[in-house]
Parts: structure tokens; C-alpha cells; sequence
């Protein structure tokens, strides 16, 4: 077995956090569509993921990728109370902001901006970084997904008074925690297993 | 630390029927699923060439990074139950301790964003601590250690660095899952504890 490290074609990386749709491009080998397993398949979950080569790399360990992307499903999409979809979807980009993943930040700021209607402020978290202006509430999400994202975390009591001050029950602010958290887990295997490039379609 | 028992739940100390139990019940395939992660990354049904051991291994290293005393704790308790020697456990404890910073730091790639660029430190194994961990975990902690503080360093040279340790492609894909799940599973922990002994005035706790 010589597994190697893939040579990625000659693209153009994105210069800087966007909301345009980009590519990535796998350092490491997915699994080829022909040849996965019945249970490879299955740990997409969706089908239309066999041509991500995001997830045929990660279906390399299909027990793993399954129960992330069940757990990533409950977190942004149940529509059970809780924090609204374009709040959980700010948390989600102002964590990959923080983190400097562009890819991750793409995509999670193109859901803030498409539920929100607020273009110009997820425009703004992406241009300024985490400590833009958006407004009493989005600050305080940001705030909260900021401090639960360094490392060592620094997310106190004075985080929660400020989610509950902004208007968020304790059932919004565990959503606030858990879409922070998750991408804590989907910002360094983005980051770590591949790279972004501009689309070529892209004006 | 049981496999079975929710990890989570037992680390933020949610009893069945506290407020946080409510909570975790309203998002309950993200609870199923948090867990069913947990155990395909250290109780998988065919563990393969990456054992279990160097998968708690990995599993206290990473919780030590964090300063989440209790939950490398746990980790810990579960490395001894795989049968990892007093030098092994030694060297994990001395890793985290030489490798402890805080992030996140890094840099992009050049251009606009060069500006935010943040110095912080590279980790090497120290080559007395090497010996003890054995070349594939040394390289494993070195990568675990960029992917906690400095993500946005990682370049195809960290992969192939593990490849040249004999880490095959598969396994790079399971040891990335397993650091990066435990990056949410310690948030969601640390965040959790937070909400649970911070209460929203005039909720009774039971």
C-alpha cells in the first residue's frame, strides 16, 4: 500500500472570506464512486453527497461520517423552537470566521445571509471579522461562538446573561453552543483534509 | 466512563429530568448521534490498524490541550483500561504539558487576509517523550496539536508527514474525525456546564 498525498490541479485560491460559492479540492484520495460499498453509500446519508469528494474522503471511515452528519442534521434543520435556522447558521460562520475557514465561512454565511435577509451584516462579519457591529443580538451570538471556539474555551456565565439579555431562552443558547461546537469538528477537517479555490464560473 | 453511557451527559453532570436533560431531549438525534460518534471513533466494531489505545491516546492529549481537567480525566481512565503502560500515560501527560497554548492562530495564504495573521508555536515531540509514544503516535500528537490551536497552518506536508510515519489514508481520515470531534464534544461539555450552573432567574432546579 503507498498511500500518497494528492497533487491538486492548478486553481485560484479565494483572497479573502466570501460568500460566493467555491470548490474544494482533497489533499488526500476520496473513494472512488465505483468503488464504494453498500455501506459507504449509506453513511452519506444524502446520495447526492457521491459527488462531494469531501465525503467520499471522510465515507473512508463510514461509522464516523454517518453520526456527524445526523449530528450536524438535528442541530442546524430541527425546526423544533429553539434559536432561528439563520441564527444557528451565524453561529455556524462567525465560528469558521474565527477559525480562518474560508470554505466552511462560505457556506454558512451564504445560509445566514439567504434566512436572515441581512446580507450586508453577514457581508460585514466576513469583510471586519468577529468583532463587526451587527447589532445587539447577533453580537452576543458571535460573542458567545467566539469564546467557545478559542482554545482553552473562554465562555462564562457572562456569555449566557448576554444570549438571555438579547432575547435567547436556554433552548436557544444550547443551540447557540452546539452549532459552535459543531463547527469546531467541521472547520478542521475542512481546513486540514483539503483546500478552497475559486469556482471558475465566478466573475 | 462507561462505552454506553452518554458521554456528554455524564461530563456536564445532566441527571433524567434536570432542566439540561429537557433541553437535550428537544435535539435528540444530535444527542444520539453525538454519542453514536463517540463510539465509532473509540469503540469502533472493527478498530482496524488504528487500536483503541492510540485512539485514547489521542483521546487525552487532546482533552489535555483543552485544559478540560475531568474530561482527560475520563479519557485517561479508559486509556488505562486498554492496558497502556505507565510510560506510555507518563508521555501523553508530558506532551500535553510541553505542547499546552492557546489558539486559535495561524496564517492564510498570502494576500488580503496575510494581515490577521497570527504567530503561535509549531509542536515537535520532545525526543525523550518520542521514544515512549513510538513514531506513528509522536507524529498523530504533532498533527492533533496543529489541529487544536492552528487549523489554518494545515498544509498537504502535515499529511504526508503522517503518511511517512505509517499512518495510511484511511487512518488519517479516522484520526482527523477523532481530534475533531472531541474540538465540539469538549465545547458542547464546556457550554453545557456553563448553562446548567447558571439557571435562567426563577427556574426552579428539581
Amino acid at each position: 500500500m503507498s498511500d500518497t498525498v494528492q497533487t491538486v490541479p492548478a486553481h485560484t485560491a479565494p483572497a479573502a472570506f466570501t460568500r460566493a460559492q467555491l470548490e474544494w479540492l482533497p489533499w488526500l484520495e476520496p473513494l472512488a464512486v465505483d468503488a464504494m460499498t453498500e455501506r459507504h453509500r449509506a453513511s452519506l446519508v444524502d446520495a447526492a453527497r457521491v459527488k462531494s469528494p469531501y465525503f467520499r474522503l471522510l465515507a473512508r471511515d463510514p461509522d464516523a461520517l454517518e453520526a456527524r452528519t445526523r449530528t450536524d442534521k438535528d442541530i442546524f434543520y430541527n425546526p423544533d423552537a429553539g434559536l432561528p435556522r439563520a441564527e444557528r447558521e451565524l453561529a455556524a460562520a462567525a465560528t469558521s470566521r474565527f477559525n480562518g475557514c474560508v470554505y466552511c465561512a462560505s457556506v454558512h454565511a451564504r445560509h445566514a445571509a439567504t434566512y436572515s435577509k441581512r446580507e450586508a451584516d453577514v457581508q460585514r462579519l466576513l469583510d471586519a471579522g468577529v468583532t463587526a457591529d451587527l447589532g445587539e443580538r447577533w453580537n452576543a451570538i458571535v460573542a458567545a461562538s467566539v469564546a467557545l471556539t478559542a482554545t482553552p474555551s473562554t465562555f462564562g456565565p457572562e456569555h449566557v446573561e448576554r444570549l438571555r439579555g438579547a432575547g435567547l431562552d436556554d433552548l436557544a443558547i444550547a443551540d447557540v453552543i452546539h452549532a459552535a461546537a459543531f463547527f469546531n469538528w467541521a472547520n478542521r477537517l475542512m481546513l486540514s483534509l483539503g483546500e478552497p479555490a475559486a469556482t471558475a464560473t465566478t466573475a | 466512563m462507561t462505552t454506553d453511557a452518554d458521554v456528554i451527559d455524564t461530563l456536564v453532570g445532566i441527571t433524567p429530568g434536570s432542566p439540561l436533560d429537557a433541553i437535550r431531549a428537544r435535539r435528540p438525534e444530535a444527542r444520539a448521534h453525538a454519542q453514536a460518534t463517540y463510539r465509532a471513533l473509540f469503540a469502533p466494531s472493527a478498530p482496524g490498524e488504528l487500536t483503541t489505545q492510540e485512539r485514547f491516546a489521542v483521546g487525552v492529549f487532546v482533552a489535555g490541550l483543552h485544559d478540560a481537567t475531568a474530561i482527560a480525566s475520563a479519557y485517561a481512565g479508559r486509556l488505562t483500561d486498554r492496558g497502556a503502560s505507565a510510560a506510555l500515560k507518563d508521555a501523553v501527560d508530558a506532551s500535553i504539558s510541553e505542547a499546552r497554548t492557546r489558539g486559535p492562530y495561524g496564517s492564510y495564504p498570502a494576500g488580503p487576509l496575510s494581515r490577521e495573521d497570527t504567530e503561535g508555536p509549531v509542536f515537535r515531540v520532545a525526543a525523550s517523550t518520542r521514544r515512549a509514544l513510538g513514531p506513528r503516535l509522536a507524529a498523530a500528537f504533532e498533527h492533533a496539536h496543529m489541529l487544536v490551536f492552528h487549523p489554518r497552518d494545515a498544509a498537504p506536508a502535515a499529511l504526508q508527514a503522517l503518511l511517512d510515519a505509517g499512518w495510511s489514508t484511511t487512518e488519517i481520515v479516522t484520526l482527523s474525525q477523532i481530534v475533531a470531534f472531541l474540538s465540539f464534544q469538549i465545547r458542547v461539555i464546556a457550554g453545557l456546564r456553563v448553562l446548567a450552573a447558571h439557571p435562567a432567574p426563577g427556574e426552579a432546579t428539581p
